[in-house]
């Protein structure tokens, strides 16, 4: 069975400094970091103390609320620090590694012997459950709910995102394997999209017991929100989970061998990254644990993720749980004489025709961080649905959050976007409106209202 | 390049909060923002940005207004040297061009900005650049004898009243521009109707006998009247190539038809105002047109209608205004339609008015938001609809 679902509206973001195909370099982790801000509205629980031994899946924090969700580290070695922020926020548990890795053996199992209880309690037990996010909202799913239908984007379409065939080639058994055991679990179809461009050969486009969809367009057609909205769009109370194919090639792993075994590929990118390449490493991974890739002594920015939506990390930070991509990017702290007033800025891309970026659209830019402008009120009102293929009214749904009406709110749409599925109309926006962060202001209130 | 920016890094300091001159803060920030763009990176969300600004949006459609501009400064001259007899040649065409519509422009963004300023100082937020194209419009769309001083009354009021009352660019309901020449159309109607106002110098004649140039009388036959006058075909249509080219009496930047297309063709084409708008007041105006010229209302076919008067600056400069136009897609076919429909007939059935262009305008920017309203809600309903049957 296949499906096929044509996006017009989009844009690539044409920026320098995409990964070549290659694996430079196996990361040996010295200090990484389990940070419990990769997830949205966790109160986290602090299992373990400085001083402790842990393995490669024991458990170092839980979710306060439903204390089964428990969060695992990566690696074997020593809790070397235990980071909090103001008012005590728990930020990071580091960890020092060990130089040989052990893991916790939580037994290989077959799916197909397990019970959908026994799978969930083997996720939950490993400190995998985290990896299924729900929607609306996109938190941790809550174990308690059955969702309507799982949803897994095959690939990406972010900014030099990492290839997702070229990232789990290897990983292909264990991502079937996952994908049965969650559709077992949550007793309802796994929705697939593959990419259009390569549906007939990517190995994603042959897993069994899915529903398969083929998805063309530009960004944000790789994003899971895109894809749920045009197959299945999320209504006032439905759930649905969605799972990043890394955390599915997770998932299966522990099946199939019974570690927590988070290992991936990591895409390092971005104009500022020297030769940016692949690294085999782990969530938390330390930006000094990629040191080759940049020159420290420039002024970067290191985000964990893509330009549009990753997280700024600094110098000394960690990867994301989530994340298989590091982006370093230079700080545009600069001025830039009549910037606005010249007749054209080679260097820079802009995707309105004010500029003519448009003459050479194979050109790519080395992107910085400049705002490129001051924050104003919305004045310009069609370039947000130009690069949002979803049936919503977005400068609706931002002015609903902003006024804090939930009402409207859920009438223009917020169970159906993320901060990532507007992370293009933030990019286009000449009044540098934060949109990302009226979303995540949005959602927060909702979920303070609605639980 | 360097030095500028170490003369403002220099001075900076003294207009900082708790700098000498930090009530200006505003101030210092819209000239330092205007010549360079600032140093900000971004704090959260997306880390790379268009290089697009609201300044860059702006300055393209102050250039779109340019043709209509030079062309609306010559052809003031060229009404003043044809009322009285001139002919003058085309440097003194352009200088006595200058002359009357420099004032209007130096009134229009004194008094505007300045208003701009002080109300962003007050509130503490960065100057909007959103007056540059109202202050580049409002001059265009006046007689040109308008007497400064009512227009500073008039370009005062639409920016308070207009604008900052409702939180400054971005969040007013009607186009500032317009509301200026809806302040001096109705607070003094006699100097913005009637077949006098519309050539430079013949209201200054008529009252005190007096010229740009003494010794020149006005011309035998001198009219001064616009095409909407008198609105017919016998009228008319010996001056249809006079009305296209703009060498006509009328508001300053109105006239050449030429002109506002080149416009036009720039805001298309940078994408800066909506093309639908645009086409959709072009089918209403004609749909109206054609209606009145069927059923007698008029003798001339529709198609004069776009030609004469405001409709196509209206249509292409105020019509298109992001902020209080239509917000929808769809929205945008209906308001302009209407703007377009309801222009024409004032024309055609409203012996009051001569020109309808301006309260069509005004009027659709009052009701753009229920337009969007009821677009909104049948696209919602729509696609529940949809949802629940998949």
């Amino acid at each position: 069975m296949s499906n096929n679902i044509y996006l017009k509206k989009g844009l690539d973001l044409p920026i320098n400094g995409k990964a070549a195909q290659n694996t430079r370099k196996v990361i040996i982790p010295d200090v990484m970091a389990v940070k419990p801000t990769d997830f949205r509205g966790l109160v986290p629980k602090l299992l373990v103390r400085e001083g402790d031994k842990v393995l490669a899946g024991t458990p170092v924090l839980a979710d306060k609320m439903s204390q089964n969700i428990l969060f695992a580290s990566p690696v074997s070695g020593t809790v070397a620090e235990v980071v909090r922020g103001e008012k005590r926020k728990l930020l990071e548990v580091r960890i020092k590694a060990d130089e040989k890795q052990e893991y916790v053996d939580f037994g290989a199992k077959k799916v197909s012997s397990l019970s959908a209880e026994q799978i969930k309690e083997s996720l939950l037990a490993a400190g995998l459950w985290p990896a299924l996010t729900q929607r609306p909202y996109g938190i941790i799913a809550n174990p308690e709910t059955k969702p309507k239908a799982i949803f897994v984007s095959a690939f990406s379409t972010a900014p030099l995102a990492a290839d997702t065939e070229y990232a789990l080639n290897e990983q292909i058994a264990h991502v079937q394997t996952a994908v049965d055991a969650l559709g077992k679990l949550a007793g309802c179809k796994v929705h697939v999209c593959v990419n259009a461009v390569n549906a007939s050969a990517t190995p994603f486009g042959k897993l069994q017991n899915v529903v398969l969809h083929s998805v063309s367009g530009k960004h944000p057609a790789g994003n899971v929100g895109v894809q749920i909205h045009h197959i299945s769009p999320v209504q006032k109370g439905e759930i649905v989970w969605t799972v990043s194919p890394v955390m599915l090639a997770a998932i299966g792993k522990l099946f199939n061998t019974g570690k927590y075994d988070v290992r991936r590929k990591i895409a390092v990118t971005g104009p500022k990254a020297i030769n940016p390449a692949y690294v085999e490493g782990y969530p938390g991974i330390s930006m000094k644990d990629v040191k080759e890739f940049y020159n420290a002594s420039e002024n970067l920015r290191y985000i964990s993720g893509d330009v549009l939506t990753g997280t700024n990390v600094g110098a000394e930070g960690f990867t994301g749980f989530f994340d298989n991509q590091i982006t370093i990017l230079e700080e545009g702290d600069k001025y830039e004489l009549l910037g606005w007033a010249k007749p054209c800025r080679s260097k820079l891309f802009s995707a309105s025709r004010t500029y003519f970026s448009w003459l050479t659209p194979n050109k790519k830019y080395d992107m910085d961080t400049n705002l490129h402008g001051g924050p104003r009120a919305f004045v310009v009102n069609d370039v947000y649905g130009k690069v949002l293929p979803m049936d919503l009214y977005p400068v609706y749904l931002l002015k609903a959050c902003l006024a804090n009406d939930i009402d409207k709110m859920e009438k223009f749409g917020i169970y159906e976007v993320l901060e990532e599925d507007l992370a293009l109309c933030e990019y286009v926006c000449p009044s540098k409106i934060y949109i990302q962060q009226i979303i995540t202001d949005g959602i927060a209130l909702m979920l303070k209202e609605m639980c | 390049m360097n030095g500028l920016r170490n003369f403002v890094d220099k001075i900076k300091p003294t207009f900082e909060k708790g700098g000498k001159l930090g009530f200006l803060h505003s101030t210092f920030d819209a000239f330092e923002t205007f010549l360079f763009v600032p140093n900000t990176v971004t704090r959260r969300g997306a880390h790379v940005r268009d290089c697009v600004d609201l300044k860059r949006v702006m300055i393209m459609v102050v250039i779109a207004l340019i043709p209509a501009m030079l062309f609306g400064i010559w052809n003031t001259g060229y009404q003043h040297s044809l009322a009285f007899g001139l002919d003058w040649g085309f440097w003194n065409i352009v200088l006595y061009g200058l002359v009357k519509v420099l004032p209007l422009y130096i009134v229009s963004y004194l008094v505007g900005l300045g208003i701009e300023f002080v109300s962003a100082q007050i509130q503490g937020h960065e100057v909007n650049e959103g007056y540059l194209v109202s202050g580049m419009l409002i001059p265009l769309i006046v007689p040109v004898d308008v007497p400064l001083w009512m227009l500073a009354i008039a370009v005062a009021f639409a920016v308070i009243i207009g604008k900052e009352v409702f939180g400054g660019t971005g969040m007013n309901i009607w186009n500032p521009a317009l509301l200026t020449r809806a302040f001096l159309f109705f607070s003094y109607p006699s100097k913005m109707s009637g077949d006098t106002v519309w050539t430079g110098g013949v209201e200054r004649f008529m009252n005190e006998g007096v010229a740009f140039q003494a010794g020149n009388g006005l011309v035998d036959g001198f009219s001064g009247a616009t095409p909407l006058a008198d609105p017919t075909l016998a009228n008319l249509q010996p001056r249809l190539w006079d009305m296209i080219l703009g060498t006509i009496p009328g508001s300053v930047g109105e006239t050449s038809v030429i002109a506002i297309l080149l416009g036009a063709i720039i805001l298309i084409w940078t994408g800066v105002a909506s093309w639908k708008i645009m086409a959709s007041s072009v089918i209403g105006g004609l749909a109206i047109g054609y209606l009145g010229y069927a059923v007698g209302a008029t003798d001339l076919p529709g198609y004069y209608q776009l030609v004469m008067g405001g409709f196509l600056f209206g249509t292409v400069f105020m019509a298109t205004d992001p902020v209080t136009s239509a917000q929808t897609e769809c929205g945008k076919w209906i308001y302009g339609f209407l703007v377009g429909a309801l222009a024409v007939t004032v024309r055609l059935w409203n012996p009051g008015y001569p020109e309808g262009m301006m309260l069509a305008i005004l009027l659709m920017n009052t009701f753009a938001p229920l337009i969007d309203h009821y677009v909104i809600e049948g696209s919602i309903k729509r696609r529940a609809k949809k949802v629940k049957t998949a």
